[in-house]
């Protein structure tokens, strides 16, 4: 037996999961895909007293679009099932770059979203992808509820906005204006590890090309998601020939602090930052040129 | 802490099991040390080599990263359900023998298992696609090729079978 013990409780309902939350605070966790907290807790790192599996509450799962402004992830929804919806990566083509370098399979099959972001691994990508995509976040308490956006959401190493009566409950994700772009790419050492350096970058055109609005989040290189947007200013009323592009890429080095571990220097982290900067800038450009 | 006991009811390879656990056995541990079946390997018990791969209703999931609770009313199948009667191998183990593709043979059952649902889902895989599904399985013996060869060549054997 590798966890300490606890007591395990399978929520009944959303209403009975918040009620034990409000009654443990943090002596209890939420059990969601498991594949972060279980693996934490058989090393001991995590020793919750109560665990709450949230598993069987199945409205917490799938992509709702009925709204046009917003695509609302539910909390529970698991990554494998959004690597298969067609329509949900049409909408959200962010997802379709960044899904297969979580992990791998068997841990996508149990993984959701809502675990991923109340996380908070900084080397993870999905919330770079909230924050390059302006994400909110939506969270539930017995007594009441709020959206807190990604920029806000994010606080620390491991470390969310989430209270400890609360649970993140649904993603919304703000409809693409016309003629946008997007791309996702990383560096790991292997397959499925977590990213060296990885950037989302979200690019918007005008009827002649001229790019109005640029989004850059980055992961890996930080204790939380990084908002490098402010960089793509060199880009904003320009056609984003190469010249624009590569004073971004070398503005997002300057903007960043990555720490180094085992598998790269801080140094090798802020040249591969700014390699994928450009990359994915110029990917996205071309992306959203299909659009025009 | 007094020890937070569950009745579960699981099936695996389609026998109905129940059994009174602990809630923080691992399913990993509760198929080995309870259900008997140690077909089933446990490597790094933190979700890395894919050892202890098991379905859950049919999809593909590490069972050092769930809880035994975890798996009351489900189904589950394992590596001693893959043999037919008489212990005759099935398409994708006889493939594994005769192309060579495990030597020690801990990292096999997860193997098995992880491509079985793989091939279900995608019958008619390139190679590349195959080493993607094989990436979260470690083998320190094979070098993979071999792995690789035999998922191809099952593959085959399914859809022959199949039409
Ligand atoms: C070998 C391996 C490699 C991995 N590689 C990557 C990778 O490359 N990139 C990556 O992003 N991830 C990776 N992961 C982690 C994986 O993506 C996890 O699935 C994810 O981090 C957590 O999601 P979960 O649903 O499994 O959450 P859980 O593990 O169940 O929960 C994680 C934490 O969030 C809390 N929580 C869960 N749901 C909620 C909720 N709705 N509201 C509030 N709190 C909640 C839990 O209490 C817990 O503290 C890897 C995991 C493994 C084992
Ligand atoms: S023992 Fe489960 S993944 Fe290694
Ligand atoms: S055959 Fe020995 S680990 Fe794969």
């Amino acid at each position: 037996m590798k966890p300490a013990p606890f007591k395990y409780v399978a929520a009944s309902s959303l209403d009975h999961a918040l009620s034990l939350k409000s009654e443990y605070g943090d002596d209890a966790r939420f059990l969601a895909g498991g594949q972060s907290l279980i693996p934490t807790m058989n090393f001991r790192l995590a020793r919750p007293s109560v665990l709450i599996d949230i598993n069987g509450l199945k409205d917490l799962a799938g992509v709702d679009r009925s709204d046009t402004a917003y695509i609302r992830v539910g909390a529970l929804t698991r990554y494998r099932d959004l690597e298969r919806d067609g329509d949900f990566l049409r909408c959200c083509p962010l997802f379709a770059d960044a899904l297969p370098h979580i992990a791998h399979p068997q841990i996508r099959n149990r993984g959701t979203i809502g675990g991923n972001l109340s996380h908070a691994d900084p080397a993870s990508e999905l919330p770079a992808l909230a924050v390059a995509m302006r994400a909110r976040m939506r969270i539930k308490s017995s007594t009441r509820q709020r959206d807190v956006p990604a920029s806000e959401f994010f606080m620390g190493l491991l470390t969310t906005d989430i209270g400890s009566d609360e649970m993140l409950v649904e993603i919304a994700y703000p409809a693409m204006a016309p003629r946008t772009g997007t791309c996702f790419q990383e560096v790991a050492r292997r397959r499925g590890d977590f990213a060296l350096a990885g950037v989302a970058a979200v690019v918007t055109l005008d009827e002649v090309r001229r790019c109005t609005e640029i989004r850059l989040a980055l992961c890996g290189v930080g204790e939380t998601p990084v908002d490098a947007s402010a960089a793509g200013a060199h880009l904003i009323g320009t056609d984003c020939n190469d010249e624009a592009i590569g004073a971004v890429a070398a503005e997002v080095q300057d903007m960043i602090y990555p720490s180094g571990n085992v598998h790269a220097t801080p140094d090798y982290q802020r040249h591969i930052a700014g390699v994928l900067a450009r990359r994915t800038l110029s990917a996205a450009f071309q992306r959203a040129g299909h659009g025009v | 802490m007094a020890s937070d006991r569950h009745d579960i009811e699981v099936s695996v390879n389609g026998t109905t099991y129940r059994r009174d656990t602990d809630s923080r056995t691992l399913l990993s541990d509760f198929l080995r040390h309870e259900l008997r079946l140690a077909g089933t390997h446990v490597g790094c018990e933190h979700g890395v080599c894919g050892a202890c791969t098991i379905l859950l209703d049919g999809v593909a999931v590490r069972s050092c990263l769930m809880l035994a609770v975890q798996a009351n009313g489900h189904e589950l199948s394992t590596i001693e359900g893959l043999a037919g009667k008489g212990n005759a191998l099935n398409p994708i183990q006889q493939a594994m023998h005769e192309h060579h593709g495990l030597q020690c043979g801990y990292c096999t059952p997860g193997i098995l298992m992880t491509m079985t649902a793989f091939l279900k889902e995608n019958p008619s895989p390139s190679e590349d696609d195959v080493r993607e599904a094989l990436s979260g399985n470690i083998c320190r013996c094979t070098g993979y090729q071999n792995i690789v060869d035999a998922m191809m060549a099952a593959a085959e054997a399914l859809r022959t079978a199949a039409s």
